[in-house]
């Protein structure tokens, strides 16, 4: 029983590092109903970005400060130069113009800081922790700990203002919302700055396991179950869409790995969302779209 | 009441307008003024342009010539979100609603330019945002009340049949308070019964709240009912401007509408 919760609760812990990949998507994706494909780029370039200037001798704090500068930089940019000339375009168009745009910032981030590898020390140890029985690792609580106030933190945004209202309408016609007031690019930076220090601080939880390197850019893929059961439109659809995938991938590995072969991490996800699918596509925590015909 | 109107101070002004979409002209040479509190209609046959001069006069549109001053300020007209700010609220022919939002959060949307408080505020219910978030929400249920909404308050907009979904997009203009009010054929598709009791709503709007309203309406029997004012275009020209009585037997109108006598 013991072995059980500690995998379990070792999924979930892996599960929260899924959710904050996943949350820069959400956030893009209520503004503009669009799967944004550079959020993987956008981490990467953030966590460069950081792992850069610290190797150059800034201290931690202020390179932190500086690529979160840097982050609402290139949301601006983004604005001006891709947002903006493709307002009121449908979906698919600027979906593919993100597609664009992760390709661009990935070039970006090799011209500007190389393509070696990074180490990144964020000061966490990632040290065993016992509680009662069970071993877990602090830097995954550190982790969750910070998910949990990003999440607050974004909730607070989202729910509690103007903001929140905004999005959705946005969202569902971007021409109604500017009829209504409402300052399309303003709303557009907001969020994909947002966006961009969400990426930051999954690019550096995820930097300081795996190395700063270019593969970063592909937890994208990682990303795309846990928003498929969750939902593209909802922060907590991401968290739990995040837990959910994190638990059952390594349940699967540790009770049917045994069974019919290991290496089951690798696709257990895409296997679970493609059912999550089939019986409920808009997500646990999705709402369905109603149409009168 | 055509009289004391005339007294009134020019809240839109157009002046010689024209727009092209490449090479094709949608009306050209075009001018005239609204006064403040009037009812002003915008009539005309299908293609005379009426549409597109709306989307000008709310900043969808730019125009290659002329200006369109409201209060006598061109600037607050070159964008709509500016627009709206200034004051101007509209409607669309094809409907312009968020239809996976509830009524109340569509006609909340119309309030955006009355915010004051700060995200952080908002964020954290402090200093004005408690107030103004009561306050937002109140005239919110007073334009539900208005237009007799408060049925369908927490419905899905997408849900509701179309003359509904008209009516809330009407109340989400009201909500914004304006100054003017822009109607793209609000009484498109509707029966007598149903016409009689939106123009109802719509001179309340108007005598009530003081808001002047440029609508465009293919009804000649409502327009000459309602409006105080009727402006007509003809093939992207305007043929006529004037009170309804004077309009209704100008020949170029009735050539317009009916065709010449050969």
């Amino acid at each position: 029983m013991a072995f059980f919760l500690e995998v379990l609760l070792g999924g979930l812990l892996a599960g929260v590092m899924y959710a904050l990949v996943a949350l820069g998507f959400v956030l893009i994706y209520r503004a503009s109903g669009v799967f944004n494909f550079a959020q993987g780029a956008m981490l990467l370039f953030a966590a460069l970005t950081y792992v850069s200037l610290v190797e150059r001798g800034l201290p931690g704090w202020l390179a932190l400060l500086s690529t979160l500068g840097v982050m609402v930089l290139l949301a601006v940019a983004v604005e001006r130069t891709v947002l903006r000339p493709l307002v009121n375009r449908s979906p698919l168009v600027l979906f593919m113009a993100t597609l664009g745009l992760a390709y661009f910032i990935e070039g970006a981030a090799q011209a500007l800081w190389g393509a070696q590898v990074h180490g990144l020390d964020l000061g966490i140890e990632d040290s065993p922790l016992e509680v009662g029985e069970l071993l877990l690792s602090t830097f995954d609580l550190f982790a969750a700990a910070v998910a949990a106030v990003l999440v607050i933190g974004l909730s607070l945004l989202f729910d509690r203002t103007r903001l929140g209202i905004s999005l959705r309408a946005v969202a569902d016609d971007p021409l109604a919302a500017q009829a209504v007031g409402i300052r399309l690019p303003r709303i557009w930076v907001l969020v994909w700055a947002v966006a961009g220090c969400v990426g930051l601080v999954a690019g550096l939880l995820w930097g300081a396991r795996l190395g700063v390197q270019f593969s970063l850019s592909l937890i994208v893929l990682k990303a795309l179950p846990v928003l498929i059961i969750g939902s593209f439109s909802s922060v907590t659809g991401a968290i739990v869409g995040g837990l959910l995938i994190g638990a059952s991938e390594k349940l699967a590995e540790v009770y049917l790995g045994p069974l019919i072969g290991g290496g089951l991490e690798n696709w257990f996800p895409y296997a679970f969302a493609l059912v999550f699918l089939l019986i409920r596509p808009v997500g646990l925590f999705g709402e369905p779209t109603v149409e009168r015909v | 009441m055509g009289v004391s109107l005339v007294r009134r101070p020019v809240l839109l002004e157009v002046s010689d307008l024209a727009l092209a979409f490449g090479g094709v002209t949608a009306f050209a040479e075009v001018g005239f003024q609204v006064r403040e509190g009037e009812i002003c209609a915008l009539i005309g046959p299908n293609g005379a342009g009426k549409s597109s001069l709306l989307n000008v006069i709310n900043g969808l549109y730019r125009p290659q010539r002329g200006a369109v001053r409201l209060g006598g300020s061109s600037r607050a007209l070159r964008r709509p979100q500016a627009a709206a700010h200034a004051g101007v609220a509209r409607t669309f022919q094809n409907l312009a609603l968020f239809k996976g939002m509830s009524v109340l959060d569509n006609v909340l949307t119309g309030r955006g330019r009355h915010r004051r408080a700060s995200w952080l505020e908002q964020a954290l219910g402090l200093g004005r945002a408690p107030a103004e978030e009561r306050a937002q929400r109140e005239i919110a249920e007073w334009a539900l009340d208005f237009l007799h909404l408060r049925p369908w308050r927490d419905a899905l907009v997408g849900t509701l049949p179309y003359g509904l979904q008209k009516r809330v997009e009407l109340a989400r203009a009201l909500a914004a308070e304006p100054r003017l009010l822009l109607l793209d054929e609000p009484m498109a598709g509707m029966n007598a019964g149903e016409k009689q009791e939106l123009s109802g709503y719509i001179r309340d709007i108007n005598r009530e709240r003081g808001v002047t309203v440029v609508l465009i309406e293919h009804d000649i029997q409502v327009v000459m009912q309602l409006a105080d004012h009727v402006v007509v275009l003809d093939y992207g020209r305007l043929i006529a401007d004037g009170a309804p009585a004077a309009v209704r037997n100008d020949p170029a109108v009735i050539a317009a509408y009916l065709g010449t006598r050969h």
